[in-house]
């Protein structure tokens, strides 16, 4: 007794509990050694069940901890990642008005999320969206749901997911930047979330949907961490906005980025942030988690290297706007793929991956004359589609090994483990989400047109976005 | 009263700025301009996109001396700041109607 009392005051002393409760503490552990020793003599054996409880708790704690973690980090992704990347691309008269757009989705889209959003899109339901069980989030708490993932509270499953659906509509605002409406993007952000974010959400990863390889969709297509969820339908929606609302005025001369220090620093962030988007969307603190990490950042790596390449060659200079460009655009490409793929097609991934958006950034969007202000469509459209395409080339299940046969052998993912077809079928989800994309979009936007204007007016887009829609100044320099 | 009004390159202000205390020239404006003479831009490309930019970055030096020193001082900026280049700027000088000195309301030569 007196050497564990001894033990207990010094440990007691160290983390600074006083005195009073180190008598209790002493009194719980003799208490549960007696109790072990009485049990273990009637021949019980509570210790496997709660060592197993216990491991399970670890497993638990560790999974809820990264995924944690993970949906803080792609929050971050928005706010402030995307506002500084974004920001710092347009004129100075509207740096605040574009990082509001931002803003104010992290705002909205949660109040959305919460009350309809989850429930529609990972909710059962049909093949193309989810039902009205997890409406006010009925249901939601810290148990598992064990269809999406078994070992984390589905509160952190529901919240992880919430910041997924904040940043996808939040890259549509690079198409329409410097002229857009503040009330017309509220509302067309609002329809085009429940029209176009939640179906496809709901066909790609949630119960029944329709191309969901993993819980019963009749077309199976792999996407890791949103691919054809966040950027094939944000950047082919942008193209159509970019489209619909014409032109900035004066495009294409004196639209040069205002700063692109701005924007160096939220590429960055974007980057460390995605290891959120695609490492969190292993659901765990897994070996997955750990796969997808490493094939994340290798394709952002070389993603860079290719489009500095490319502009190397190009215009004799490379800048750091490329730079950043091309790690943007191989962190899109892997997207879908990162949970797949093992690291050297990462690195090819993004190479590719590099070399495309520059081409389409710079060649094919100077040909066709559109106003993608800030190349939502040229990285994340573009990028979106190759990256799925990729992981239909590249997913195996040496990496990923979720899909069994009915004896419980991995079954065979993309080319290279000899499944062709699983091309076609990403080829496939891809054709479904620009369709879906277009009709949703231009439905919307003709809605929008009509109910509020889509469009500042030629004076207000003049004076700038900032004062006109804001009252503000986003730098006020004079002492 | 004469008002010399010297565009220069900006890196040679300092140089300016030595030279003319040196001569005991104690008043100047210094402003932060863009502008060309015969001096070409540059050219920056963003994604893709080519931007020529004539408006190059200069300093305007203003200052008003009395007459009889006014060529001193244009000496004294051309020597600290030409290099012989095209871009070394220009100096332009004019007549000045009336000074004052706004803390106790001198005017004329002893405002300056």
């Amino acid at each position: 007794m007196d050497i564990l009392g001894s033990i207990l005051s010094r440990s007691c002393a160290s983390t600074a509990v006083p005195r009073k409760g180190g008598h209790f503490v002493k009194i719980a552990v003799v208490s549960g050694i007696l109790l072990s020793l009485a049990s273990r003599a009637l021949g019980q054996a509570p210790d496997l069940q709660s060592l197993d409880a216990a491991t399970k708790a670890a497993q638990s704690a560790g999974d809820n901890a990264w995924m944690l973690a993970s949906a803080a980090l792609v929050l971050m992704m928005t706010g402030p990642g995307l506002a500084l990347f974004y920001g710092g691309l347009v004129r100075k008269k509207n740096i605040l008005a574009t990082m509001m757009q931002s803003f104010v989705l992290m705002v909205v889209i949660t109040v959305l999320w919460a009350l309809v959003g989850y429930s529609l899109a990972f909710g059962e339901g049909t093949s193309f969206i989810g039902g009205f069980r997890y409406v006010f989030l009925h249901g939601v708490d810290t148990s598992p749901n064990a269809d999406y993932a078994a070992t984390i509270p589905q509160l952190t499953f529901m919240v992880y997911q919430l910041m997924f659906a904040i940043i996808t509509p939040a890259l549509i605002t690079g198409a329409f930047a410097e002229r857009m409406k503040f009330s017309a993007m509220l509302l067309f952000m609002t329809l085009w979330a429940v029209l176009v974010y939640f179906p496809m959400a709901h066909m790609v990863w949630g119960k029944g949907g329709l191309l969901n390889a993993f819980l019963g969709g009749k077309i199976p297509c792999f996407d890791f961490a949103g691919g054809t969820v966040v950027h094939i339908t944000s950047g082919v929606s942008a193209l159509v906005c970019a489209l619909y609302l014409d032109k900035r005025l004066g495009y294409p001369t004196g639209m040069k980025p205002h700063s692109i220090v701005l924007s160096f620093i939220g590429a960055c962030l974007l980057w460390v942030g995605w290891f959120g988007f695609n490492a969190g969307s292993a659901l765990g603190a897994s070996g997955l988690a750990s796969s997808a990490f490493v094939a994340t950042h290798f394709a952002a790596a070389t993603a860079a290297l290719g489009w500095m390449l490319a502009e190397w060659m190009k215009v004799g200079k490379p800048s750091v706007l490329g730079g950043i460009s091309g790690s943007v655009a191989g962190l899109v490409a892997i997207t879908p793929a990162s949970g797949f793929v093992k690291p050297m097609p990462a690195l090819l991934i993004g190479f590719f991956a590099g070399l495309f958006c520059y081409f389409m950034v710079t060649a094919v969007k100077k040909k066709f004359g559109y106003d993608d202000s800030l190349d939502a469509f040229g990285v994340h459209g573009a990028g979106g589609t190759l990256g799925a395409i990729l992981t239909g080339i590249f997913a195996t299940n040496v990496v990923n090994n979720a899909l069994k046969d009915g004896s419980g052998n991995p079954l065979p993912l993309g080319l290279v483990d000899g499944n062709a077809r699983q091309v076609l079928n990403q080829g496939i989800a891809c054709v479904i989400a620009w369709a879906l994309a277009i009709i949703g979009t231009l439905a919307i936007l003709k809605i929008c047109d009509l109910v509020i204007g889509l469009r500042v007016s030629p004076e207000q887009e003049t004076e700038g976005l900032d004062l006109a829609l804001h009252g503000e100044e986003g730098y006020i320099l004079e002492s | 009263m004469t008002k010399i009004e010297a565009i220069i390159q900006p890196s040679k202000l300092e140089s300016l700025k030595g030279a003319l205390a040196q001569l005991g020239v104690e008043g100047m404006t210094i402003l932060e301009a863009r502008g060309h003479g015969r001096q070409k831009g540059h050219t920056e490309v963003y994604r893709g996109r080519e931007y020529q930019v004539d408006l190059i970055p200069k300093i305007k030096v203003e200052m008003v001396v009395p007459e009889e020193r006014a060529e001193a001082t244009i000496a004294a900026i051309v020597d600290s700041t030409s290099t012989g280049k095209i871009g070394d700027g220009k100096i332009f000088v004019s007549k000045i109607v009336e000074a004052i000195r706004i803390r106790n309301k001198e005017r004329g030569v002893s405002a300056l």
